[in-house]
C-alpha cells in the first residue's frame, strides 16, 4: 500500500518517541514556520569547538515534521559541523528526488525512511522544516564564533 | 453503509444520483479503485458539464474582445459577457445590473473596496481619524486588505472576537462600532467555522453610525439565497469558482450611488470615457471598475453556473446541505477525541465543518483520508487568527455541496476511524 511507503515504522516510532525534544542552552536560536500548514519549530544549536554538541527544539506539526526533527537530532549531534552539513545536504538531495532516490544508509541511517515522502510534493516541506532550521541556526552560531571554521 | 437506515430518514435531500451525472470528475476512481469522495467544496466546487460546455461553446464559436469592434463575434462576445452580468444581477436581486462589477475573485473584490475607500473624497474617505471594523473569523482576504488600508491611512483596525461556541461575540458591539467607524466588513458564512453570522444586528448598528457595510459572501453565494437588498449592505463580494463556475471570475456588488461617487482603482482600457495625455474621464459604473480585457469566458461560465444553480433552486440546495450538515455533525460527534471547531449543531451554520482528531495532526488525517479517495482540506484555511483563538495549529475541514450524499458522510466517518487506528 502506498501509504506505508510514507509512514514507515521508523518514522512513526520517531513521531511517538521523539529524540532530543525540548529546548536547552544553545549558541543560536531560530524559529521557522511552514506558512502553508502552520507547522512551527523553535530550534537551538550548541557548538563545542567544531562539534555539534546539542540540537534542541520545540515544535508542532505533523508526524513527518516531528519525526524528521527527531532523526535530525540523532544524526547531527556529536558530528563535526562539516560532517553534519554533509548529512544535511544528502537529506536535502533525497527529499528533492521526487521518489527516485533511495538515500545512502551509511550517511543517512534512519533518515532513508523518508525516501517515500519525497513522492508527495505537499509533504516534502514538512520533512525539511527542522533541517532548514538547523542549517540556519548553525550558520548563525558560526557567525557568532568565527574562530570555528571547519 | 452501516448507517444507511439513519441517512435514509434524512429529509430535504436533492436527487444526487441525477445531479452527480452532470459532474464528470465525480465519476473518477482514485488510487486504482476508490471512488472520489470530494469534501473540499469550501475551497472550490466541481464543475458541471453545462458550465464546461458553455466555456467550450464560447471559445469555439464566439471568442472576441468585448465592448469594441463592430464585427459579429465582438457583438456576440459582448452580449454573452453582459448577459452574464444580467444573470448575476438577478441571482443576487440587485436593483440594477450596473451595480455588478466583475473581478477575478473575492479577494480582488475586497481589495477593490478597500482601495476605493482609501482614495475616496469625504464623506467616504478612510483616514487617520477613521476606524475600520472586521471580525476574528475572517478569511485572510477580508483581513489583509483592511490591514493595508489601515497602515497606509493611519485608520484604526478593530475586530469582533469569537465565543467558545464559534459565534461572533457581539457583547461589545457598542464599543467596536462608533461614530468614528467608516466601514464594517464581515463574512456572511465563515469558511473555517461554518458559522452563519447575524447580519441584521451588525448592519443596524453600522447604519446607526453612518458606516458602510461590506459583506464577504464567498461561502454564502454558492449555498443559499443571496439577496443584496435584504442584506442592506453597501458592498457584497463573492467568487465564481466556489459556485460551479471557472476560476478567474469574481463579483463585487455595490450600491449604485456609491459606485458613482467612489474613485476607480485600476486604470486602463475599458474604464475610460476620454483620454488625453494630461488626464482622463471615466466610464460609468460598472465599467469604471473593470480596467483592461475582463475574464470574458469565465463570466460566461459563471452565467452558466447560475443557470444550473437556479434550475435546481437555491432554497432546495440550502435544504439539502442543511440535512447533510446535520447528519455529518451528528456522526462526527460519535468519534472519540473528535472536537468540532465551530458550532456543534446545524443551526445557523453552513456546510463546512472543521475539526481536530485527538493529537493527530490534520496533515496526517488528510493524507490517510486521501488514500481512501476522500478529499478534505487541512491547515489553517487562510483564517489563521481563528486557529490562534482556539489554540490549535490547524484543522481538518470537510465541506459539502449540492452533490454531496449521506453515503459520503459515512465514508468520511469510516475513514476517520481508520485514521485513528493507523496512528493509534
Amino acid at each position: 500500500m502506498k501509504l506505508d511507503s510514507m509512514y514507515q515504522d521508523i518514522i512513526l516510532d520517531h513521531y511517538r518517541n521523539p529524540h532530543g525534544k525540548g529546548l536547552r542552552d544553545g549558541d543560536a536560536e531560530v524559529h521557522h514556520v511552514n506558512p502553508t500548514c502552520g507547522d512551527e519549530i523553535t530550534l537551538r544549536v550548541r557548538l563545542d569547538g567544531s562539534t555539534v554538541a546539542d540540537v534542541s527544539y520545540e515544535s508542532q506539526g505533523c508526524s513527518i515534521s516531528q519525526a524528521s526533527a527527531s532523526v535530525l537530532n540523532d544524526l547531527v549531534v556529536g558530528k563535526t559541523v562539516g560532517e553534519a552539513q554533509a548529512v544535511q545536504e544528502a537529506f536535502l538531495e533525497l527529499m528533492q528526488s521526487k521518489g527516485q532516490g533511495e538515500g545512502d544508509e551509511e550517511v543517512l541511517e534512519d533518515a532513508v525512511a523518508f525516501a517515500g515522502v519525497s513522492k508527495y510534493p505537499a509533504r516534502v516541506k514538512c520533512a525539511l522544516l527542522s533541517w532548514m532550521a538547523w542549517k540556519d541556526a548553525t550558520a548563525k552560531a558560526l557567525a557568532q564564533n568565527p574562530a570555528v571554521n571547519d | 453503509m452501516t448507517h444507511a437506515h439513519e441517512s435514509a430518514s434524512l429529509t430535504g435531500l436533492l436527487d444526487t444520483d441525477a445531479i452527480r451525472k452532470d459532474f464528470p470528475v465525480l465519476q473518477r476512481l482514485l488510487h486504482d479503485d476508490k471512488p472520489l469522495v470530494y469534501l473540499d467544496n469550501a475551497a472550490t466546487s466541481q464543475k458541471p458539464r453545462q458550465v464546461l460546455e458553455a466555456l467550450t461553446a464560447y471559445y469555439e464559436r464566439h471568442n472576441a474582445n468585448v465592448h469594441r469592434g463592430v464585427h459579429v463575434l465582438a457583438e456576440e462576445a459582448t452580449a454573452l459577457y453582459e448577459g452574464a452580468r444580467d444573470k448575476v444581477a438577478d441571482f443576487v436581486n440587485a436593483p440594477s445590473r450596473n451595480e455588478v462589477i466583475f473581478t477575478k475573485n473575492a479577494s480582488e473584490s475586497l481589495n477593490l473596496v478597500a482601495n476605493m475607500l482609501g482614495w475616496a473624497d469625504e464623506p467616504y474617505r478612510v483616514d487617520a481619524d477613521s476606524e475600520i471594523v472586521i471580525t476574528e473569523m475572517e478569511h485572510h482576504s477580508n483581513i489583509v486588505p483592511w490591514q493595508l488600508l489601515s497602515q497606509r491611512t493611519g485608520a484604526k483596525l478593530k475586530w469582533f472576537g469569537l465565543t467558545d461556541e464559534g459565534r461572533l461575540d457581539l457583547s461589545n458591539i457598542d464599543e467596536l462600532i462608533t461614530e468614528k467607524t467608516k466601514v464594517v466588513s464581515f463574512t456572511l458564512v465563515s469558511n473555517l467555522l461554518g458559522t452563519i453570522n447575524p447580519v441584521e444586528t451588525i448592519v443596524r448598528k453600522a447604519q446607526s453610525v453612518g458606516a458602510l457595510v461590506v459583506i464577504d459572501a464567498s461561502q454564502a453565494a454558492p449555498h443559499m439565497v443571496l439577496d443584496v437588498q435584504a442584506l442592506e449592505a453597501d458592498f457584497v463580494a463573492f467568487t465564481g469558482h466556489k459556485m460551479l463556475a471557472p476560476t478567474g471570475i469574481g463579483v463585487l456588488w455595490g450600491r449604485q450611488e456609491l459606485l458613482e461617487d467612489l474613485p476607480p482603482f485600476l486604470g486602463g482600457g475599458e474604464m475610460i470615457e476620454t483620454v488625453t495625455m494630461g488626464s482622463s474621464t471615466y466610464a460609468p459604473a460598472p465599467h469604471k471598475f473593470e480596467a483592461g480585457t475582463p475574464p470574458i469566458a469565465q463570466a460566461v461560465g459563471l452565467g452558466a453556473a447560475i443557470d444550473y444553480l437556479s434550475g435546481i433552486g437555491m432554497e432546495k440546495i440550502a435544504a439539502h446541505e442543511h440535512a447533510i450538515t446535520a447528519y455529518a455533525v451528528e456522526r462526527l460527534l460519535e468519534i472519540p477525541d473528535l472536537r468540532i471547531i465551530g458550532p456543534r449543531t446545524a443551526v445557523d451554520r453552513g456546510a463546512a465543518i472543521s475539526f481536530t482528531l485527538g493529537d493527530i495532526h490534520p496533515h496526517d488525517v488528510g493524507q490517510v483520508l486521501d488514500e481512501q479517495g476522500i478529499a478534505v482540506r487541512v491547515g489553517h484555511h487562510c483564517a489563521r487568527p481563528v486557529c490562534l483563538r482556539y489554540g490549535i495549529p490547524a484543522t481538518t475541514r470537510a465541506s459539502f455541496y449540492l452533490y454531496s450524499t449521506p453515503g459520503e458522510v459515512d465514508a468520511l466517518i469510516d475513514g476517520l476511524h481508520h485514521v485513528r487506528n493507523f496512528f493509534g
